[in-house]
């Protein structure tokens, strides 16, 4: 959480919370099942009206953001959305906006896309694994080889977040060129999507085959060999994830807090021994620290400041490796009660589960740190 | 009143300042083998510290009244950033002027404040804190150390242990107790005490690792003035707690009266990175994770030193969140020092050759990794503050609280 909001934050905040609660309770979430579409485009849309995809977006192409710092305002809004574990397609959509923005001016235009994007009349997701393959958005085995002024896209993606809702894929592939990227329609001839399994109740994701699509050259995002762009995108997503997670480890720690001093044994509550008490000041440590990095990554980002990709990796991978035995102690904490169903935990650890394995693991960003250290 | 200078007019001027006076740490000539080592360090961190104030840029957070410039913690933050990499007189930061000159500032009388925060800020005198007994550290407030009135003066008797740097100090802060009838906080009195006057005995003590940073001293029928007394009789627990606050700040990192980083070069150029490179291990994938890991650590630490000290200076953390950082610094130390010891491998353990090596510095680290878990009230009490003052979870049962302290229980 930010240590201070201005009102139009608070008030972008509160209407984001209000048309979650709405709509999606958790109660709601927790009887999502697989093959249901766990949102639905009205919901999306009223999500864009209140500036749900606008936020990272420059006012010319149809964006705007309330504070005038719009990556602060995304990340203030995935917070709302990791403390309701909520479905939606926030991240992709804005992962998507924050590479077509990027992008623009080095390349095919892609204004008409980014608009009907902001207006959340289209859907889009970032198609960058591949099957069997780690993190390594660099190095796509996903071809595009020119032909007849355009490309011809042969390979696979997964992992690719609303696949089956996804109007348009924003593909890596690699090019004679160096790594670029497109923009293609999952209608497209050639592109056949089918699900996959998802740990997280609200989250979908597919796999997307590319079998000799064509595309024509203005599908082309920026330049072959643009990598900033790859990079912008990796930050926007590590920014949401982190911000989910934040809200996702707070809302599990004080349900978890409350829950020691409501529950009593030998004649007194938990939150009385030492024990555990020492556990949840551990707890109460990391908590600070995570969202003193993803705030830090936020703004980095925001400014595009010149150790922005390090603070982002530096708070993907410490939210990231506190996140899972933060939740588990936190399920260890509630008893047998915190291995149901019933109970909301498992719904904030299925959702720390999958954020902190994609785009990058922990592990991933500690390597990319090395690096960046040039060691 | 005049308006203060501009943090970025001030941090042109620090920089041009140190550009032409100070020295640069790449040309810090080696140790001279003459006389004890510690001692020269010292000696020459005094010389250093008459520099900055001949130059204007020493006490940059204390008051003008006493001797400081009476800025603020961003200029000293931007002064922290520019002498990177000078030699500067760091030794005197933790615990002389953190946290000694800066409880005198928050408790002391006038004349403390004026003499001892002056001395200090000129160079002439160094502080250190006399708090811990042999009987016991994290229950502070049990101290047995006497003070009893003489007329006008107070007679000091008792033992003090673990005090840092306290062969090199001209003053002590002392606990005492002044009264044994009444429950343990309230019989406390707190004393500005010469560490050489007479009747004060004080030994070094060897660490494990074999350095002697600690002292212990013995009280023996030590005379006090009146004047020696900080705050007031009995209620040295207000002074101590103000004393433990910037302990916690300054061990955590949150502290404005750190000038130039809290820890000397050597301990600051032996990073994982050091290692990795010295020992050849750069290119090795399980040591480049680690050295990830330590990176991530050591940037989130400073972060979270940002976020906290600012939500408990606008009142959204209680002071006591202090502990947060005392605790979060621990675990970074604990990281620093298990990841350097991993990456050294047998080399911390047999050095290089005949010398310890920098595998050897990592391996010495090591022994004494606890301390920083320790110094500063130990982990075990922030993680109780943490859990009771910010979570507001019920007090450990003290079987002392509410007895005259005479009767309270010691150990042997
Ligand atoms: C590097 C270093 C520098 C120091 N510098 C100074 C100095 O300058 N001046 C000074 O006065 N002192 C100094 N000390 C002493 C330090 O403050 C004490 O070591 C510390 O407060 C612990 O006290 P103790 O050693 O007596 O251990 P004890 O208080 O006996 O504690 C032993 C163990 O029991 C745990 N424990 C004790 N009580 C509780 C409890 N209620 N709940 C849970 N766990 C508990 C402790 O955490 C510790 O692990 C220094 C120590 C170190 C290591």
């Amino acid at each position: 959480m930010e240590l201070e909001l201005s009102s139009d934050q608070k008030i972008f905040q509160a209407s984001a919370r209000r048309l979650l609660e709405k709509e999606y309770p958790l109660d709601r979430i927790r009887g999502m099942a697989d093959g249901e579409l766990r949102w639905s485009r009205d919901w999306w849309q009223k999500g864009a009206e209140l500036g749900w995809t606008a936020t990272i977006v420059p006012e010319e192409l149809g964006g705007g953001s309330v504070s005038g710092e719009g990556v602060r305002d995304l990340s203030l809004l995935a917070e709302e959305l990791g403390a309701g574990v909520a479905p939606g397609p926030l991240l992709p959509v804005n992962v998507v906006l924050a590479g077509l923005v990027e992008a623009q001016g080095g390349g095919p235009d892609h204004s008409a896309e980014i608009e009907s994007l902001v207006a959340g009349e289209s859907i889009a997701s970032w198609a960058v694994y591949e099957p069997g393959v780690v993190w390594s958005p660099l190095e796509p085995r996903l071809t595009a080889t020119p032909a007849d002024g355009g490309f011809v896209l042969r390979g696979a993606k997964d992992r690719v977040e609303d696949a089956e809702q996804a109007d348009l894929l924003l593909v890596t592939a690699m090019t004679p060129d160096g790594v670029a990227q497109f923009l293609v329609p999952t209608s497209a001839e050639g592109v056949s999507v089918s699900p996959q399994w998802s740990l997280d109740l609200s989250r979908s994701f597919g796999e997307v085959r590319f079998d000799d699509v064509r595309v024509g050259a203005d599908a082309l995002v920026g330049a072959p060999g643009a990598v900033e762009v790859i990079e912008r995108q990796l930050q926007i997503a590590v920014v949401i994830q982190c911000s989910e997670l934040c809200a996702a480890l707070d809302r599990a720690f004080a349900l978890t807090v409350q829950w020691a001093f409501d529950r009593y044994s030998f004649g007194r509550p938990l939150a009385s021994y030492q024990a555990l008490k020492h556990r949840f000041a551990d707890m109460r440590t990391w908590l600070e620290a995570c969202h003193a990095t993803t705030q830090a990554a936020a703004e980095a980002v925001q400014n595009r400041s010149a150790d922005a990709a390090e603070l982002v990796s530096v708070a993907k991978s410490y939210v990231g490796e506190r996140s899972l035995p933060m939740l588990q102690d936190c399920v260890q904490l509630h008893g047998g009660i915190g291995v149901t169903w019933e109970h909301d935990l498992h719904l904030y650890l299925r959702r720390v589960t999958l954020d902190q394995a994609l785009y990058g693991t922990p592990e991933d960003h500690f390597l990319r740190l090395a690096d960046l250290a040039s060691l | 009143m005049t308006a203060i200078e501009s943090v970025e007019s001030f941090r042109s001027r620090a920089r041009a300042w140190l550009a032409g006076n100070m020295p640069r740490l790449a040309d810090a000539a080696p140790p001279s083998t003459e006389g004890d080592e510690d001692e020269q360090r010292w000696r020459r961190a005094r010389e250093l510290q008459k520099k900055l104030y001949a130059g204007g840029f020493a006490g940059i957070c204390f008051p003008e009244e006493y001797g400081g410039l009476g800025l603020t913690p961003a200029h000293q933050q931007v002064f922290n950033e520019e002498s990177d990499g000078y030699e500067l007189p760091v030794v005197l930061n933790i615990p002389s002027f953190s946290i000694c000159a800066a409880t005198l500032l928050d408790m002391g009388s006038e004349e403390q404040k004026r003499e001892r925060i002056g001395a200090a800020i000129r160079g002439e005198e160094v502080m250190c804190q006399l708090l811990s007994e042999p009987s016991g550290g994290s229950d502070l407030a049990g101290v047995i150390t006497r003070a009893e009135r003489d007329g006008d003066n107070w007679i000091l008797n008792g033992a003090k242990c673990w005090s840092s740097s306290a062969y090199a100090a001209d003053w002590g802060l002392c606990l005492a107790r002044s009264n044994w009838d009444v429950p343990k906080h309230q019989g406390l009195t707190m004393f500005l005490v010469p560490t050489k006057a007479p009747g004060v005995k004080m030994n070094r003590v060897r660490m494990s690792d074999g350095s002697a940073e600690f002292c212990e001293e013995f009280f023996d029928d030590v005379v006090l003035p009146a004047s020696a007394v900080v705050g007031e009789v009995d209620d040295g627990w207000s002074v101590a707690s103000r004393q433990l606050f910037h302990e916690r700040n300054s061990m955590g990192g949150g502290s404005p009266y750190i000038s130039g980083g809290r820890y000397a070069p050597a301990t600051r150029q032996m990073t994982p990175l050091d290692i990795a490179r010295a020992t050849d291990r750069a290119g090795d994938p399980r040591v480049r994770e680690m050295i990830g890991r330590f990176l991530a650590m050591e940037k989130v630490s400073e972060q979270t030193v940002g976020r906290v000290s600012r939500a408990m200076a606008t009142g959204a953390l209680p002071p006591t969140a202090a502990s947060i950082l005392r605790l979060l610094h621990a675990e970074s130390n604990e990281m620093a020092a298990d990841i350097a010891v991993k990456i050294a491998g047998s080399g911390a353990a047999t050095g290089a050759g005949a010398d310890q090596g920098i595998g050897g510095q990592a391996g010495l680290r090591f022994l004494v990794r606890q301390g920083g878990s320790l110094g500063g009230g130990s982990t075990e009490m922030a993680r109780n503050v943490i859990s009771e003052r910010v979570l507001g979870m019920p007090r450990e049962l003290a079987l002392d609280r509410d007895v005259p302290f005479k009767q309270v229980k010691r150990g042997r």
